[in-house]
């Protein structure tokens, strides 16, 4: 319940905090909102030496429009992202983060950094194919979903870089839907899908996206469901037989309530009726 | 040992400062530097909510927040809920429709239920229960916990007075 | 006052009432002082190190590092703790063999679950001592571990203790009628193997001991609920004096049975605070609690039962596996009994047989948990009733009506000899069918199920054995527990006629302060803003037992009645002295004690008590001052029932249950306060739902620990629950004064099995004919798949 000793500095610039985070070493931490890491630093599952605390560095929070998307602050809240309009699949998975304290709390930043496959956050920047900003010693660089994820719990930002800002391109014209599966509300999911689907004008599917969250040690796009969908029929029958390869390509990790056979299962079950939910809702 | 870390917050509108580890969790800071003990700790993974206190009018779990996190915040736990003795509409619902029994999850409920009237001053039975998804009782089996958010809003409609 | 205060059923100008709780007010504002909120200067913090291991013996364990740190004062391993005894198991049972292990607050040579504590740090903070339980090295030889009871009474089995040369702790049966003509006479005899899995009782506030030893004399605040047994046994296990030992039970934040112990933590503690000379704080941690408090349930029952086509029972056998885990601590073997003292359940049976053993596991111990047995053996009689019922292709209701005990049979002994004291169990259900149309649900079932939504709809109609205990049955020459189990209360008038009682029994929830005051404000014609009910605390009023097994009420409340009643009958002398009249004439209405037929000749409580300590007012020989005390044994036991309901909707895709409706119909005897029954059986049937579908302690094969936090133990959100719709019958006990019954487990009891029926029901028409608990959505979707086969497509793929 009480964290190993560790120091502690909020520095006022992102040159401060990058300069902290060199100084600190390989045991120095960056913190956001603090709930993934304080959790497991509470259990001592995580012991750094050293917090660079964000919360002083103006500028990385709040949510803007900008070129045709959402430029979001690192810092930004979840409830923030699940109440901003037009955010979409973004905003509805983002409403079933744990709970109501937690997205008060909670930053768009931190989760995607700490590259939990069971968040909701991590598979909708893939679905979305989004980008993040970070800052590092060598200056700025634009990080794509798809190289962000390499492993558990593992990203490719740099020890020494911080995310900035997310962007997330604005999906006019799609509807959007999720489905989480958990035993209780504020558990993470045993399986989630998120869908989005862009219709064209006759009402066939001219894009659709798909993610996966805790289908595998990192989240997952359904690339074959979005093939199997893109440019055909989005009638009931369509979804249904896409949906049926919504496991394809998946290795879902094991625990005591759900076998991988099981989460396969979830998959397409939820793929299913996201599908039907982005196919149904207002673009 | 880690060099301690200046805080200042402002808690039910009194001002503090003191100098703590950076370690100290805000409910502990809260519990054992300022003796607000009203507010409680029911688990070690963010799960159970009895912590909840507001920090700049928003809940949050006071057991997944530093209490150098909190510096410069304002903060308004349990005992900054009633005034000279005036219970706060939740409380006096909590109070009148049965919603605690052993008591120790209800300063927790009664926070994250007041967020919620904050954001949503007329909810719905299910909008309730979903706000307080974080906050675990074992004895009421939320049944009055939920009539007496619903009674609190009600009042509180009635009245005119922000819950 | 709210608008619940003055609903009345006019049972008493008090009693009856919805009245709001005194004890609020301090819990609303955060005033309200808990084990964890109490500081004493000069203390200091203990941590404990705990195995990692689920068996191991301890190779050697190096605190050299330890006291290395700034502010670590000691540290002590299991060698060091010189006591009188261990920790205590209350039970002999007559003519009964126990094999009851050595347990000591630290392991001695081997650790036997996870969480076994080994080693104890003490710090001047809690930080520190933190830190430098991690600089405690214990090395460990790993010894095979034995988590499945089954299979550790197969020969050749891996021993939890050596020296028993078994892992069975004991067996116990009871039973009555013939057995073999039962089972010869019934036409179908239906057998299955029910499993209970094992829970946490998991109060909110987690556990935790303050010690404070100074001058001889120990205080020790505790989250307990028996803060008596906690003096009487730190007396007999430190050799400190009974006398000199004050116990106290602050604000309890729940127990559900898991603060009904005598834990390790609060011996240590206590034997810390004498060796240091300081006093001692411990708090334990969630995790912790899920390590290291008591476990509930963990049985196995493989159940026989005989019915005629008609339906009526002819016998009921059960032979069940109770997992005790690695230590007995203070009730663990007498758990399952509990429920076999009730396995008539509802109904004729006429003869009914429970063979009860007792298995060692390398897990933490179990013992009482909400409802401690009895939830058990309704479950497996309910479940195993809607069994019956499809293999008979009977109703399940009119099953259990043609075999429910008669209204007008009571007192009713049962089979195993135990007599009810009443009941009217066709009354609870025909009241339960008042708030539910079955055809109407069957209908909404047929509609629902071609969109996929499965609706099913069970019941459970139980009664249960509360109220413990007349002590000639559970004491030393009966069942056999080293107690007895009667209930004090004090009741003193001050001058002012302000009352302050003083009960034995330890409430954490419960309300007592706000019942125990009407039964009293009727007894004394006073208000009951006037009475204050003290409890929780050996150094103020008479010796007591404590709050468990839904005994406040019938057994505590009973007696603060009895002594309440004797200040009345003082106050009758009085008056009738100075009156002039018979005291038997003497009335309590409207407030004050009058002259019948004179109301305006009288005193009010407080001129009463003014009187009572000026001694020329008294008469002759008449000790001044108004106060009594009144220790009860009740005669029997109380059997509250009822009949509950639950309607499900099961998602056949994902396996997920949804509760539509649940609704609970009990009779616990005529109400002192309606309020606080609803509140009981609220969080009862939630309980019980909370172990059906969410909730469970697992080891995997090894004895790891899986659910070793909130994060894996599912207790229930209010997201994750339904209302609860409750209504009542009132059949009086003539066991007490008060006509009252238990009712603080009565949920738990009921609710698991009509949650199981309901499920059960709603997969029938997908092949599905049993489950047991807990109905989790992946284990629905497999036995869904196992149902439809492999062509089907279904969970086995």
């Amino acid at each position: 319940m009480i964290p190993a000793d560790f120091d502690y500095v909020a520095p006022e610039t992102i040159e401060d905090a990058l300069a902290a985070l060199r100084d600190g070493g390989e045991d120095a931490k960056l913190l956001a909102g603090g709930h993934s890491l304080l959790p497991l630093m509470k259990l001592r599952l995580a012991a750094p030496t050293l917090l660079v605390d964000l919360r002083r560095i103006p500028g990385l929070s709040g949510i803007e429009r900008a070129n045709g998307g959402f430029r979001l602050g690192a810092m930004t809240r979840h409830h923030a992202v699940a109440t901003e309009e037009g955010l979409g699949a973004a905003a509805l998975a983002a409403a079933t983060i744990a709970d109501q304290q937690v997205r008060n709390r909670g930053t768009i930043g931190g989760t995607l950094a700490h590259g939990d496959p069971a968040s909701d956050m991590p598979a909708l920047l893939l679905a979305y194919d989004g980008t993040v900003s970070v800052t590092g010693p060598n200056g700025e660089r634009e990080i794509a979903a798809a190289d962000l994820f390499e492993d558990y719990l593992t990203t490719s930002i740099g020890d020494d870089e911080i995310i900035t800002s997310v962007s997330l391109p604005a999906l006019e014209g799609y509807g959007h839907g999720y489905e989480k599966f958990n035993r209780r509300q504020e558990d993470w999911a045993m399986v989630a899908v998120s869908a989005s689907i862009k219709k064209a004008s006759d009402g066939s599917c001219e894009d659709v996206r798909v993610g996966l969250t805790h289908m595998a040690s990192v989240p997952l796009r359904a690339t074959a469901v979005e093939e199997a969908l893109r440019g055909g029929s989005l009638d009931a029958d369509a979804i249904a037989r896409a949906a049926e390869q919504a496991a394809e390509g998946t290795s879902p990790p094991a625990d005591l309530n759900a076998s991988a056979d099981y989460k396969r299962h979830l998959a397409r079950v939820l793929c299913r009726r996201a599908l039907e939910q982005a196919a149904a809702a207002e673009a | 040992m880690a060099d301690p870390v200046q805080v200042s917050v402002s808690v039910n509108g009194e001002r503090h400062e003191a100098d703590v580890e950076p370690r100290t969790l805000l409910v502990y800071f809260l519990r054992e530097t300022l003796g607000l003990t009203g507010t409680h700790v029911g688990c070690d993974t963010s799960n159970c909510g009895a912590c909840t206190v507001h920090l700049d009018g928003v809940a949050v779990k006071s057991c997944t927040v530093l209490a150098a996190q909190a510096d410069g915040a304002e903060i308004r736990t349990i005992e900054g809920m009633s005034h000279n003795g005036a219970l706060h509409p939740l409380q006096e619902a909590f109070w009148s429709e049965h919603g605690l029994q052993c008591g120790y999850c209800t300063p927790g409920m009664i926070m994250a239920s007041a967020d919620l009237l904050e954001r949503n001053p007329d909810p719905s039975e299910h909008e309730v229960r979903e706000a307080l998804a974080g906050n675990l009782c074992r004895c009421t089996g939320y049944h009055n916990i939920v009539k007496a958010v619903m009674a609190a809003a009600k009042d509180g409609q009635s009245a005119g007075v922000q819950a | 006052m709210s608008a619940t205060d003055t609903a009345t059923n006019g049972k008493g100008l008090f009693v009856g009432r919805a009245m709001r709780r005194k004890e609020d007010p301090r819990l609303i504002t955060g005033k309200a002082s808990y084990t964890e909120d109490i500081v004493v200067p000069g203390m200091v913090h203990a941590v404990l190190v705990r195995s990692p291991e689920a068996h191991a013996r301890i190779t050697s364990i190096d605190t050299s590092a330890v006291m290395e740190r700034p502010g670590v004062l000691a540290v002590y391993t299991g060698q060091d703790v010189d006591l009188e005894s261990g920790l205590p198991m209350a039970w002999v049972p007559p003519g009964i063999e126990v094999n009851t292990p050595e347990h000591w607050p630290l392991a001695k040579a081997v650790v036997k679950h996870v969480g076994d504590p080994v080693a104890v740090v003490i710090a001047d903070t809690r930080e520190i001592a933190m830190d430098a339980v991690e600089d405690v090295i214990v090395e460990y030889d790993p010894l095979p571990a034995v988590t499945d009871i089954e299979k550790a009474l197969e020969d050749g089995a891996d021993l939890v203790h050596e020296d028993f040369g078994t892992n069975k702790s004991h067996e116990w049966s009871l039973g009555g009628g013939d057995l073999e003509a039962g089972f010869a006479e019934a036409d179908v005899i239906l057998e299955r193997r029910v499993v209970n899995h094992r829970t946490s009782g998991a109060p909110i506030e987690p556990r935790g001991v303050l010690a404070d030893y100074r001058a001889g004399s120990l205080t020790i605040w505790s989250t307990t609920q028996v803060p008596h047994f906690l003096r009487l046994f730190l007396s007999l296990i430190l050799g400190v004096s009974e006398e000199r030992i004050r116990a106290i039970a602050p604000e309890v934040g729940g127990g559900f049975g898991a603060k009904l112990q005598i834990y390790g933590e609060e011996v240590l503690c206590a034997w810390l605070s004498r060796k240091l000379e300081r006093p001692v704080k411990w708090t334990e941690t969630r995790s912790e609690h899920m390590a290291a408090s008591h476990h509930g349930r963990d049985q196995i029952a493989y159940v026989k039962v005989g019915a005629k086509r008609d339906g009526t029972l002819t016998a009921y056998h059960t032979r069940i596996l109770a997992d005790m885990g690695a230590y007995l601590m203070l009730l663990t073997p007498t758990i399952p009994s509990l429920g076999a003292f009730v396995m008539n359940g509802c109904y004729k049976t006429p003869a009914v047989q429970t063979d009860i053993t007792g298995v060692f596991t390398n897990k933490m111990p179990t013992d009482a948990i909400r409802g401690a047995g009895r939830p058990e053996a309704t479950h497996q009689i309910e479940v195993v009733l809607d069994q019956l019922a499809a293999e008979l292709e009977m109703d399940p209701l009119e099953l259990r009506r043609r075999n429910f005990i008669a209204a007008d049979a009571f007192p009713c002994e049962t089979a195993l000899g135990i007599v009810y004291d009443s009941g009217n169990y066709q009354g609870t259900l025909d009241k339960l069918l008042e708030h539910v149309d079955v055809e109407s649900v069957r209908r909404e079932a047929e509609d629902l199920r071609s969109r996929g939504i499965h609706r099913g709809i069970g019941f459970s109609t139980y009664t249960e054995i509360c109220g413990l205990a007349p002590s000639r049955v559970t004491g030393p020459s009966g069942f056999g527990l080293q107690t007895g189990l009667w209930e004090s209360a004090m009741v003193r008038v001050h001058i002012t006629g302000a009352v302050t009682v003083f009960t034995g029994t330890s409430p954490h929830g419960q309300g007592h302060e706000t019942g125990f005051a009407q039964i009293v404000a009727d007894r004394l014609g006073c208000d009951p803003a006037q009475v204050e009910v003290i409890h929780g605390d050996t150094g103020t009023g008479p010796q007591g037992l404590g709050t468990y097994g839904s005994r406040s009420l019938s057994v505590g409340g009973e007696a603060v009645s009895r002594a309440a009643g004797k200040v009345a009958d003082k106050i009758r002398q009085i008056i009738a002295h100075q009156l002039e009249a018979a005291p038997e004439d003497i009335e309590v209405a409207d407030g004050k004690f009058s002259v019948k037929g004179s109301p305006d000749k009288g005193l009010t409580l407080a001129e009463a008590s003014g009187e009572a300590h000026i001694p020329e007012n008294l008469p002759d020989g008449m000790e001044p001052g108004l106060e009594e005390t009144s220790f009860y044994d009740p005669e029997n036991f109380v059997f509250p029932f009822g009949a509950h309901c639950c309607v499900v909707d099961v998602d056949a895709e994902t396996g997920k249950v949804d509760i539509v409706r649940y609704i609970a119909v009990d009779d616990c005897g005529p109400a002192v306060n309606p309020m606080l029954i609803d509140g009981q059986v609220h969080g009862g049937v939630v309980h019980g739902i909370g172990q059906a579908l969410f909730e469970r302690i697992h080891y995997d094969e090894d004895g790891q620990l899986v659910t070793g936090t909130f994060v894996d133990y599912a207790l229930p959100s209010a997201a994750d629950v339904p209302n609860i719709e409750t209504d009542r019958t009132e059949t009086p006990s003539p066991t007490n004064s008060l006509g009252v019954k238990g009712i603080g487990e009565a949920g738990t009891i009921a609710s698991s099995a009509a949650v199981t029926n309901a499920v059960i029901d709603a997969l029938r028409p997908l092949g599905v004919t049993y489950m047991d608990m807990p109905l989790s959505p992946m284990r629905i979707w497999e036995a869904i798949g196992e149902a439809s086969g492999p062509a089907a497509g279904g969970g086995a793929q």
